[in-house]
């Protein structure tokens, strides 16, 4: 039976979530944005709150360890997938480069997620992994990817150059995706788990950035790292017809919850704006039609239904892997209705607001540039709607390019 | 013929083409059909006594509160989306040039839509409704499937269901006895719901159309504007503004001083949209609607604005399924335009937004459905799909170039009806 409510048993864990983004991130917010690079050790305490939360069936951070596809079971389920995505909306309502450096949540996790085998998913378990798949020359094209993994006995040599890895000064663990014969495309590409301190791996240098300033943005460099012969995830053997699996899964399960960063960065916006319009007496009123209230309020309405629509698109997306239904179309739609949304409410809301939304006394800048990231991570608004057409249209990557 | 046994044919009619679709043959799902259009129950039985004035009014039940989000129809719900569909495809997009050239649906093709039984949805079983829960998700779901054949012939048919919507959800017992029960015969008259007045800046929440008390009863005047076949209704449901705001009045168009001219607009053309004139016509007071109840108006406003995203949906989707076909075939520069970004991009962008209206539309419903708010989550349904269906129309006009801008495809019309949404109110309900 169609609804399309959030279910109340999920509503009390998304509060939880909602407290901590309220209560520990908003307060230091501003800081950690002027202060880039710094650590904010204020969230170290966090991490058991979450792994707390994580027994209740969510994980939060862009790394979502518990988000994956569920085995088919009798019956609608609201499970793990949209747990995890109502305390992100939440946790991005506070702030997303906070959310971004919350221990033991990195993307890294998701990956180990998805792909690992249990001797490995104990080995790694309680770590915060980030992960490495950007390179100078290979961005939204991770089939171009240059570093190299080669066997030498009883481990694996990696080298290559790693740019625009979240969270990859602070995280303990490292996935690097590496190709164990360039001459042999996507299949040879292969994900390995570097720990932080094995010799041959540094810390190159920490980006500046427009926005999510909280969060450490790092190049890396591998020279000659060796690393065990078991931190291979998945199958070592190059199977050209299974492609890209381990990228693609991961990014499965991920696209959906960075739409909901975006849904709750929106949110932010759009509440804090009809805050500040609200002290102004402007006020929007959904009944009338738009062409009769003042531009501002009319503005607001059209602004709120993007924002709707884009909750509902990342929803239906989390939804669906809870139902193990195949759910790439919907999870590219998503995001990319979710990325584009709220780039445009962000600097929307920054013009409703005038000078004052433009400054520093409100945060509204300072969303307006995190929003930007969340139309570029996890594929670009592009890389999402080359997804869309390609399926729709079914074409594959050599006709539709 | 009694209104009991009309109405258990109505409902046998349907369930006929209903049974006709595949997933009926599976075991069980006909009784389970049966107890959802209320066929053979006992409560359709004494149907006609139940009729009489000074009866409290008959209301459908209303759906349980749901726990989990869910996007899965009902079986029912699926067997009656796919019965519509099909009806769409083969009966009334075939049909859709003709009526939109003739500014009417022709008749063998009503008549087709009319045994799917639309008109009884939203009508209690003592009405001779057909089906035993109240809901407006059912309704979105029957109404997109038709307008994905046509949006204009969708809009001409769906009309009446409104009237007889309005009535069963607000209306009391002497009102529903007295206009309701031609609906459920063989000859159905045609009902209306006119909102819309022809100025800019409308306002449905506060007509130009006065209702001043006169004696015991009221006195009509104003204008209202594309009221669907306006010209051939016999009664309709006007907004008008007394001294304490706005209302709803039952009016028989063949009273005094109603004046009715055709009143043809750039889509929407099977529904003979008309121009209705209320020059000082006398209702008796038992003409307001729920006594005037400003929420009473509020919800048919917002019912009204889910219904056209309804419309909007399935059109979109018409206007999807069309162009891609064509652009993969479509060559340019030596290859199929879709293999181009430019092309396939819009494509993709199609089909996102139309996706996010049609989970617009569907909170809105579910949530009518369950008895919560739903004000507010219509208007954000209308407010997306205003721009976004005329934005999906005109794409679809572009992806064709010259070749959408003739008529020998149909997105030409379907630009043409899409800019319906947002520009009118009222006419339908959900």
């Amino acid at each position: 039976m169609i609804n399309l409510e959030v279910p109340k048993k999920l509503r009390a864990l998304a509060q939880q979530a909602h407290d901590v983004a309220a209560e520990y991130f908003r307060p230091i917010s501003r800081r950690y944005d002027r202060e880039e690079h710094k650590r904010p050790t204020e969230l170290d305490p966090l991490a058991a709150v979450m792994e707390g939360m994580a027994a209740s069936g969510a994980t939060f951070g862009a790394g979502a360890g518990a988000a994956r596809k569920e085995r088919t079971r009798e019956g609608n389920r609201n499970g793990a997938n949209m747990a995890t995505l109502l305390g992100l909306i939440e946790l991005a309502w506070g702030d997303v480069g906070l959310l971004l450096s919350l221990p033991r949540q990195g993307l890294g996790n998701a990956a180990i997620a998805a792909v690992a085998n249990e001797e490995q998913r104990t080995r790694f378990a309680g770590r915060w992994a980030a992960m490495a798949i950007t390179e100078p020359e290979a961005g939204s094209d991770s089939a171009a990817i240059k570093t190299t993994a080669r066997l030498e006995g009883d481990h694996w040599v990696l080298n290559g150059e790693k740019i625009y890895v979240t969270a990859g000064e602070r995280a303990d663990l490292v996935v690097v995706w590496a190709t164990l014969d360039p001459s042999k495309g996507r299949a040879a590409i292969k994900p390995f788990v570097v720990e932080k301190g094995t010799p041959g791996l540094t810390v190159e240098r920490l980006e500046e950035k427009l926005g999510i300033r909280a969060s450490d943005t790092a190049a890396l460099r591998l020279d000659n790292c060796r690393i065990p012969k078991e931190n291979l995830l998945g199958s070592p053997e190059i199977e050209v017809e299974k492609g890209f699996g381990g990228v693609k899964e991961t990014f499965d399960n991920t696209r959906p919850l960075v739409a909901g960063m975006a849904v709750g960065l929106a949110r932010a916006c759009l509440e804090e704006t009809r805050r500040v319009l609200g002290e102004e007496g402007v006020s929007d009123d959904p009944q009338l039609p738009p062409a009769l209230q003042t531009g501002a309020a009319a503005r607001l309405l059209e602004l709120e239904a993007d924002y709707e629509a884009a909750r509902l698109l990342a929803l239906q997306a989390a939804w669906m892997a809870d139902n193990g239904k195949p759910n790439s179309l919907q999870a590219s739609m998503a995001k990319a209705k979710a990325g584009r949304s709220c780039v445009e409410i962000a600097l929307a809301c920054v013009e409703l607001c005038g000078a004052l939304g433009y400054s520093e006394e409100l945060l509204l800048e300072k969303w307006a540039r995190d929003a930007k990231i969340l139309d570029i991570f996890e594929g670009t608004q592009q890389i999402q709607l080359l997804i869309v057409a390609r399926q729709l249209l079914g074409k594959g990557s050599k006709e539709l390019r | 013929m009694s209104s009991a046994s009309t109405a258990r044919r109505l409902g046998l009619k349907a369930l006929r083409r209903l049974s006709a679709s595949q997933p009926f043959q599976r075991a069980g799902a006909k009784r389970r059909l049966e107890r959802f259009l209320y066929v053979a129950s006992k409560e359709s039985v004494g149907v006609a006594s139940r009729l009489a004035t000074g009866r409290p009014p008959a209301r459908q039940r209303q759906a349980a509160t749901q726990e989990l989000f869910d996007l899965t129809p009902t079986e029912e719900q699926q067997l009656l989306q796919g019965a519509v569909r099909e009806v769409a495809e083969r009966v009334v997009r075939p049909a859709a040039k003709e009526a939109d050239e003739g500014l009417a649906v022709p008749e063998a093709v009503r008549a087709q839509i009319a045994e799917l039984g639309l008109v009884s949805l939203g009508l209690p079983a003592e009405l001779g409704g057909a089906v035993a829960e109240r809901s407006s998700v059912t309704a979105v779901l029957a109404y997109e499937a038709l307008a994905w054949g046509d949006l204009g012939i969708a809009a001409a048919e769906l009309g009446s269901a409104a009237f007889c919507t309005a009535l069963s959800l607000w209306g009391d017992g002497d009102q529903q006895a007295a206009y309701l029960p031609p609906f459920a015969t063989e000859q159905p008259p045609v009902g209306a719901v006119a909102l819309a007045e022809n100025r800019p800046l409308d306002n449905p929440f506060w007509p130009r159309t006065r209702a001043r008390r006169w004696g015991e009863g009221w006195l009509l005047e104003g204008e209202k504007g594309l009221v669907i076949r306006g010209a051939e209704a016999a009664v309709a449901l006007i907004s008008a503004r007394t001294e304490r705001g706005p209302a709803l009045f039952i009016v028989e168009l063949g009273s005094r001083g109603v004046g009715v001219e055709p009143q043809p607009a750039m889509g929407l053309r099977p529904a003979a949209t008309a121009r209705l004139r209320l020059d000082r016509v006398a209702v008796p007071a038992e003409a307001l609607l729920a006594g005037g109840d400003p929420k009473v108006f509020a919800e048919a406003v917002a019912r009204s604005r889910l219904a056209w995203v309804a419309l909007a949906v399935g059109c979109c989707q018409a206007v999807l399924d069309y162009v891609i076909p064509y652009v993969k075939e479509r060559k340019a520069f030596g290859e199929p335009i879709a293999n181009r970004q430019a092309v396939a991009f819009m494509v993709a962008n199609i089909a996102i937004e139309l996706e996010g209206m049609r989970l617009l539309c569907l909170r809105g419903a579910s949530r009518a459905d369950q008895g919560m708010e739903f004000v507010r989550e219509a208007a954000l349904a209308r407010a997306f799909a205003a721009r976004r269906a005329s934005a999906i129309g005109s794409d679809g006009v572009q992806l064709l170039g010259g070749h959408g801008y003739v008529k020998e495809h149909p997105v030409e019309r379907w630009y043409r009806d899409l800019r319906a949404i947002g520009a009118v109110e009222g006419g339908l309900l959900v």
